[in-house]
């Protein structure tokens, strides 16, 4: 069982040490997505592909009271009757549950943006998630450090 | 009766963009917290809010003990005629609560 086995000198250790890296980059880039936050959308997506861009959620990088944090939620959709956004939801990934909000748009409106005000638990990861009315799902992960937390005093 | 705060120009230009803000007066208790007695608070949220112009459905969104208290939304609906928004709120203790505006658009 000890025979060489023919071309097994092409793993050396740089091409081993080389795909290690590589493999390291393609399991975290920068914004994976929370596994929490994945979960937490499925049950809005029903497991359909997402994909990421046309969503843009703005909140403020640092946060310094968690008990109110101003979100606004805006999609690039020219919100016709034949191009609209049917749905925006939020999730988040380490408050006690992970809805925060599920808003259903109408073309009535002038652009699809939503704004309100959330509570953040901890630092952690949100994402807002639209669904246009031709049915694809397009989200926007961003990262918050929360100093003073809410729902604990 | 909780109060409320919504903000609509009174006019609009036909085609103008109508900034709408709402905001009501509530705890949005979360069913997390631990009150005086060290007990758990039973929760008491708003869990829908809905908005319909001339009795058309044009906003209405779910929300979740993550909303801070005194649920603000904003959205911004497109001037097409004039009309009575009604905005509502429901919510656990059979919190329901109606509001209007009235847009003149000219």
């Amino acid at each position: 069982m000890t025979t060489p086995v023919p071309g097994r000198a092409f793993f050396t250790r740089r091409s081993l040490l080389l795909a290690g890296g590589a493999l390291a980059f393609s399991v975290r880039p920068a914004h994976a997505m929370a596994d929490e936050l994945v979960a937490a959308m499925r049950a809005f997506t029903g497991g359909a592909a997402t994909r990421e861009g046309r969503v843009k959620l703005d909140i403020e990088p640092l946060v310094e009271n968690g008990n109110a944090v101003p979100i606004t939620v805006t999609v690039d959709s020219p919100m016709t009757g034949a191009d609209h956004v049917k749905q925006i939801a939020v999730f988040n990934q380490k408050n006690p549950q992970h809805d925060v909000i599920v808003a259903t748009l109408s073309p009535a409106l002038a652009q699809a943006r939503l704004a309100t005000r959330i509570r953040l638990a901890t630092t952690q990861q949100l994402v807002a998630v639209a669904r246009l009315s031709d049915g694809s799902l397009w989200t926007h992960t961003v990262e918050v450090v929360v100093t003073l937390a809410a729902c604990l005093e | 009766m909780a109060r409320t705060l919504i903000q609509v120009p009174p006019t609009a230009k036909r085609g103008d963009v109508v900034e709408v803000r709402t905001l009501i007066a509530h705890t949005m208790e979360t069913g997390y917290r631990a009150g005086s007695d060290g007990r758990t608070l039973p929760r008491d949220i708003i869990r829908r809010f809905s908005c319909r112009f001339n009795d058309e459905l044009v906003f209405s969104a779910e929300l979740h003990p993550a909303i801070a208290a005194n649920p603000y939304i904003a959205f911004a609906l497109r001037a097409t005629a004039s009309g009575k928004l009604t905005f509502s709120w429901e919510g656990d203790n059979g919190l329901s609560q109606t509001e209007s505006a009235t847009l003149t658009v000219t």
